[in-house]
């Protein structure tokens, strides 16, 4: 029997279609805002928490949708899409994923709208917060910052995910009948990473976002989440000016990590990078297992540390890397330098299930730091460490003049491939190496990561050495015997001293 | 009434098996949780607010969101460091299956017990390996992360298929349906149990039940 919707039946399942979207962009949006989410449950109801969820909304987020709404609701034919894009710090963006909320003809008359409809909404947010942690946009998005960030666009209409690029995956996140139509929620995310160029991609559509990167402090559980009581956090536009290029209606809201605009990234990569060469030719590179150099063995790709995560502390890691080259790199801890591993992971081992996606945007990364002179790349400015004044520049790695013969330059043309990981990486740099010859595949190898330098497992190491021998020249007996042989001979060396007087004065005067 | 039954199985390192399992556990219990239920005079209820909280793992390259209940996490830590200790115990072939089940009671007559009829059953196999060094550590992070969001998509597809899920009960019912011990949220009446399966691969030579919910104790 075909029962036709009450009139209050059909205005609270408006109101639920209308908040349950609301819900959905807060969600996806703060999943990607770069930091863990908590918030506390709460056995009386406050009435404001739709669906029996704590989901907190963001003033600004909830602004933009209700905008793209415009008073409209999803409805057949007009979807709600969150799309979720990537912007780096020199203008390049690419979109990562598209989320949709759409409306299908497929009624069903006998649900019960203030009941099992709510319910199954409810479900169906729980499966969003779900879902939103798998999608490969969201490790991206924990580790946001330095150089990129991730924007957000909430648009109204048809979907449109011809910005994915190709082989772009669906993962559908569920579906709700109503008494009007089916709610379907699903989200279409990209896999190929290779990054786009500059060239192509200066003034294109504008991405009118929000540069989403509230950093707060991590909430701990049963508290309120920090932004709620921290508005700073926002920074209103006209103070950012960070990325050149960024069109002028982006509002930009961003946190202390990324204020730097891209001349004084530029600087503090350079201060960097002198420091870097000049602690890196301390020991050999090639011989140090520290060094991030390893000139073009194989099509591996590297990421490389010469960057810290956060801008401001660049300066500090400046001046401790020469004397401890290694403490950057190494840990034998690995959860506690997971966020080291973050910007420069070992990039051997991810997996092939989203094909190279960490592993390309990061070459993308190390793609774009070679034109400013990060540690192992070229500048495009030709600078040379001797140009640049430092100190022990005579000793920096040599090469650094010509660019055909720098295998980090040029890349062997075919690397041996060790693992399938690098040899899709591999077809995946040739795709895209045409008008970019900026792509280098170099192979990172932290510490203890492979078999070949060191045959040993940090375990083993430790343990091997954990008890070094004395040193002969601090045993005393040995230093004592020295000691009495060069009493002896102190009178012959004195007296051919004397002889050759003459020598050592012209040596003196030579060195004034 | 049919039991819907799932299966899920993951192949996981010995130190991941114990947030392997709480992330699909917690994942399941997110959307079979709702909040406090609040019966008022007239036959009417409300329900309370589930918080949600997003937990990183420390061996896999993974975070998944789960209920924001410490008293829920206890019980379910609680459950799976059991399984973790049964499954190390049972030797080097690290085999073995852990279940959430999700039951009604149906109250009998006296002298009969209640019966407890599951509605909705979750088995999660693992299978334990030994890693020889840090490279493949390395690599096994992250295969056993995407693994996890794979699982995460299945259970969230199974769930949104919206099939049976018993009625919203009255005051007096509300104990049969839910688990009420806890403060702040209201998940569904579950049990956990686990099976170790031995060396020889014969389908469960010792059979091990614990009851974690004492609501079953009758």
């Amino acid at each position: 029997m075909d029962r036709d919707l009450s009139p209050q039946d059909k205005k609270d399942l408006d109101k639920f279609i209308k908040f349950f979207a609301l819900k959905t962009v807060q969600v996806i949006v703060q999943a990607r805002l770069g930091e863990k989410i908590c918030t506390r449950s709460s056995s009386s109801p406050t009435g404001s928490d739709w669906f029996n969820l704590a989901i907190k909304d963001i003033p600004e987020v909830t602004h933009e949708a209700k905008k793209a709404l415009a008073g409209q609701l999803p409805g057949i034919g007009r979807s709600m899409c969150v799309e979720i894009s990537l912007k780096t710090s020199e203008g390049d963006s690419m979109e990562l994923e598209t989320w949709c909320l759409e409306m299908n003809e497929k009624c069903d008359k006998d649900i019960k709208v203030s009941y099992t409809v709510y319910n199954r909404l409810s479900v169906l947010l729980k499966s969003l917060l779900a879902i939103t942690r798998v999608t490969p946009a969201y490790k991206l998005s924990r580790k946001q910052g330095h150089d990129y960030v991730i924007l957000y666009r909430i648009y109204f209409g048809e979907v449109q995910l011809s910005g994915l690029g190709e082989g772009f995956q669906t993962v559908r996140v569920g579906v709700v009948s109503t008494p009007v139509g089916t709610v379907t929620l699903s989200c279409a995310y990209r896999t190929n990473l290779a990054f786009m160029s500059n060239r192509q991609f200066e003034r294109s559509a504008p991405i009118m976002g929000i540069i989403v990167d509230h950093f707060v402090d991590p909430p701990c559980s049963g508290q309120r989440p920090a932004t709620m009581g921290h508005p700073c956090n926002y920074r209103a536009p006209d103070e950012e000016d960070g990325f050149a290029g960024v069109q002028d209606s982006q509002e930009v809201c961003t946190t202390s990590f990324s204020t730097s605009p891209p001349s004084q990234l530029y600087a503090s990569r350079l201060s960097y990078q002198p420091a870097a060469l000049a602690g890196a030719d301390l020991c050999h590179p090639a011989a140090n297992p520290n060094q991030v150099l390893h000139a073009g063995k194989e099509g591996g790709v590297l990421l490389v540390p010469a960057y810290p995560p956060h801008g401001a502390d660049a300066h500090l890691t400046v001046e401790h890397a020469p004397n401890t080259p290694g403490s950057r790199y190494i840990s034998p801890d690995i959860t506690s330098t997971r966020q080291l591993y973050v910007m420069k992971p070992s990039v051997t081992s991810v997996s092939s299930l989203f094909p190279a996606v960490m592993a390309t945007v990061l070459e993308a990364l190390n793609a774009f730091t070679r034109k400013v002179g990060a540690f192992v790349n070229r500048p495009v400015t030709q600078i040379t460490a001797a140009s640049l004044d430092l100190p022990f520049a005579a000793f920096a790695p040599r090469g650094l003049g010509s660019e055909e013969n720098d295998p980090m330059v040029q890349p062997p043309d075919s690397p041996p491939c060790p693992s399938p990981l690098q040899a899709s990486l591999h077809s995946q740099g040739s795709e895209g190496s045409g008008p970019q010859d900026d792509f280098v595949m170099i192979d990172f190898r932290p510490a203890f990561s492979k078999d070949d330098l060191l045959p040993m497992d940090l375990g083993t190491f430790y343990r091997e050495f954990q008890n070094p021998p004395q040193l002969a020249s601090l045993s005393l007996h040995i230093s004592s015997q020295s000691m009495a042989d060069d009493l002896d001979s102190l009178p012959e060396k004195l007296a051919v001293y004397e002889k050759n007087i003459d020598e050592f004065d012209a040596f003196v005067d030579m060195l004034q | 009434m049919n039991c819907r039954s799932e299966v899920l199985e993951v192949t996981v390192e010995s130190r991941q098996v114990e947030e392997a399992m709480l992330a699909l556990l917690h994942t399941i219990l997110l959307h079979r949780s709702t909040g406090k239920f609040h019966y008022k005079k007239e036959g009417t209820y409300s329900i309370g607010t589930v918080g949600t909280l997003d937990f990183d793992c420390d061996y896999i390259d993974f975070t998944f969101a789960r209920v924001s209940s410490e008293e829920l996490d206890r019980v379910i830590r609680k459950a799976v460091s059991e399984f973790k200790d049964a499954l190390s115990n049972s030797g080097s072939d690290g085999m073995g299956q852990i279940s959430l089940e999700f039951y009604q009671k149906k109250k009998s007559r006296w002298p009969f017990s209640d019966e407890c009829i599951p509605w909705e059953v979750w088995s999660i196999k693992v299978n334990v390996v030994n890693l020889a060094n840090e490279q493949e550590r390395q690599i096994c992070r992250e295969k056993v992360g995407e693994k996890l969001g794979e699982k995460v998509i299945n259970v969230v597809e199974v769930i949104n298929r919206h099939e049976y899920l018993p009625k919203m009960p009255t005051q007096s019912e509300v104990d049969n349906v839910f688990d009420t011990s806890l403060k702040d949220v209201q998940p569904y009446l579950y049990k956990i149990t686990y099976q170790i399966t031995d060396s020889l691969g014969t389908s469960v030579s010792t059979t091990m039940r614990r009851l974690i919910k004492d609501t079953l104790a009758l």
